[in-house]
């Protein structure tokens, strides 16, 4: 089964190496004034041309990293059990939260990283990558998931933002970011800042899967319309996303984000996760839809089969008769929400 | 010459880019097919398990019919090179730094007992030059991703490279299996020596 863009966008037309490469190069042009004293860290630590002791957190293992999570689902989870299950089911890796998205929204008030023990009991129980969300711009949540070991941090419009204007800044930390993004400019700022991995943002805790799909496609189409413009118009792009023109320019002739790209916020079903895959997603998020739901065992499995073979409409077909639609989780028509309930708006 | 990618998760596109530069390298008339059936096994002159989550591989592999027959198939003598996870579905005996002894579906085609996140996590992972002498003289860029490590060899297995006491690329006869990711150092001296020494003995 083909994509909905006709390239597959999954495909990188350079290596690797190449795309990491570039990566330095953009932090050295950026800190050329760095042995003078003169920039303050921004962009990662240019390694040695040889390097004859383990280098950790480098570049290379940061948007790494996110390259094996690829065609798979990682869970929301909210404690060991429910990551037992997320991890017997074939789940990538969990993000282990407070409240589940759809909880949060219930419950209201301001929403924070979880309990640091509840993650580190998920950490010495699962062998499967995990995750934990921060609030945007909150130096210290991300500084103590470090600390303690998490291996990826999720920078969450789900969670009350920290700081109402700008990021943390990703490049000092030796564990790799994933941040949400509705439209192009959002993912390409967010990689500028040192984000390893983008999601779209959807609207989180609605089992609701319109706005991830409108974000997917609208990245989508804006990386394509790109392609054709000339190089100064390009220019002219990256000054209204506010971005490097060297980054601009790669998403183009890529074809694609320069880093890996999972779709995220109301994914509920096996063929919501299939639709987000043939939209050109490297992988999904799922949130509530999951342990929202009255059947989280089979659904689960459902979603990692339907992700894994979205290509295949038959297998397809057996992960949507896994799952029983009267116990999805009811969801949210985004419509009734009221403007300052939608989480997306946060952080841009 | 087809290599076949088993493409349930994780960096199967990696490998791909690789192969097409080792066959255009070469001068060899290769060809990638992606592997998720196991009709698709008769296909293919040579198998590589990509890096990914061991426990997702193996249990979609397991769904599907694919992991009794390809396990049957290397034990035959396919040759297969398996990277990362894939290496850890090579093995015979699996277990974790933590969570200690693990059942999870394996291929269980190589006489090596491999640890699972050896090394600790994420922040751990890490690069480093190796020293693989059967590649030569010039070092190899190691990049090591919650790896895991072969810490037993029996039988025909036999190290090809080691770092701090553990070995981190092995292989016997025709099984190939590196604890690192040479899909992402741009160097495909490694995939060279698939093709050219197990598929085209």
């Amino acid at each position: 089964m083909r994509s909905y863009l006709s390239t597959d966008a999954r495909l990188y037309s350079v290596g690797f190496d190449r795309i990491i490469n570039f990566f330095y190069r953009l932090a050295e042009v950026a800190d050329e004034l760095r042995a003078e004293g003169l920039w303050f860290r921004y962009g990662p630590e240019v390694l040695p041309e040889k390097l004859s002791v383990p280098h950790k957190g480098t570049l290379r293992v940061k948007y790494g990293f996110p390259i094996y999570q690829k065609r798979g689902v990682c869970m929301d989870v909210t404690n060991v059990e429910q990551a037992q299950i997320a991890e017997d089911a074939g789940a990538v890796s969990v993000m282990v939260l407070d409240k589940l998205p759809y909880d949060v929204r219930v419950a209201g008030g301001v929403a924070r990283m979880a309990d640091v023990r509840v993650i580190e009991e998920v950490m010495s129980n699962v062998t499967i990558p995990v995750m934990a969300k921060v609030r945007i711009g909150h130096y210290m949540e991300a500084k103590i998931l470090e600390t303690i070991g998490v291996d990826m941090i999720d920078e969450s419009e789900v969670l009350t933002p920290a700081d109402e204007k700008y990021h943390i800044n990703k490049w000092e930390f030796k564990v790799p970011f994933v941040n949400g993004a509705r439209e192009l400019g959002e993912a390409l700022r967010r990689i500028s800042e040192g984000a390893s991995m983008i999601r779209t943002k959807g609207e989180a805790g609605t089992g609701n899967v319109a706005e991830a799909v409108k974000h997917m496609k609208l990245i989508m189409n804006e990386i394509l319309a790109l392609r054709t413009l000339s190089p100064e118009v390009r220019m002219r792009k990256a000054r209204e996303y506010g971005v490097p023109y060297e980054l601009v320019d790669l998403t183009a002739r890529l074809g694609r984000l320069p880093v890996v790209n999972f779709a995220a916020g109301g994914i509920a079903t096996p063929a919501d996760a299939a639709l987000m895959m043939w939209l050109g997603a490297d992988g999904v998020f799922v949130g509530s839809g999951i342990f929202k739901s009255k059947d989280p065992r089979n659904r689960a499995e459902a979603i990692v089969l339907a992700t894994s073979m979205w290509d295949d409409p038959e297998v397809v077909v057996e992960a949507q008769k896994m799952i029983s639609e009267t116990k999805s989780m009811m969801g949210i028509d985004i419509r009734r929400l009221k403007p300052e309930e939608l989480l997306q708006v946060r952080g841009v | 010459m087809r290599i076949g990618i088993l493409a349930y998760q994780g960096g199967i596109y990696e490998h791909e880019y690789m192969l097409r530069r080792a066959f255009t390298e070469l001068g060899v008339n290769g060809d990638v097919i992606l592997v998720k059936k196991p009709s698709q096994l008769r296909e293919i002159d040579g198998v590589i398990i990509p890096g990914g989550e061991s426990t997702t591989i193996g249990r979609l592999a397991e769904r599907f019919g694919v992991l009794d027959l390809l396990g049957d198939l290397i034990r035959e003598g396919l040759p297969a090179f398996g990277t990362c996870a894939g290496a850890i579905m090579m093995a015979k005996k699996v277990r974790d730094s933590v969570i200690g002894e693990i059942q999870q579906p394996v291929l269980g085609v190589m006489d090596v007992e491999i640890v699972r996140n050896y090394y600790g996590r994420q922040r751990e992972s890490f690069e480093i030059d190796l020293s693989i002498p059967a590649l030569g003289e010039e070092p190899f860029r190691g990049v090591f991703i919650r790896a895991p490590a072969i810490v037993k060899l029996w039988n025909g297995a036999v190290p090809l490279a080691k770092l701090e006491g553990v070995t981190v690329l092995a292989r016997q006869k025709n099984i190939l299996a590196s604890t690192f990711h040479p899909e992402l150092s741009g160097d495909t001296r490694l995939h060279k020596l698939f093709i050219e020494e197990l598929i085209r003995r």
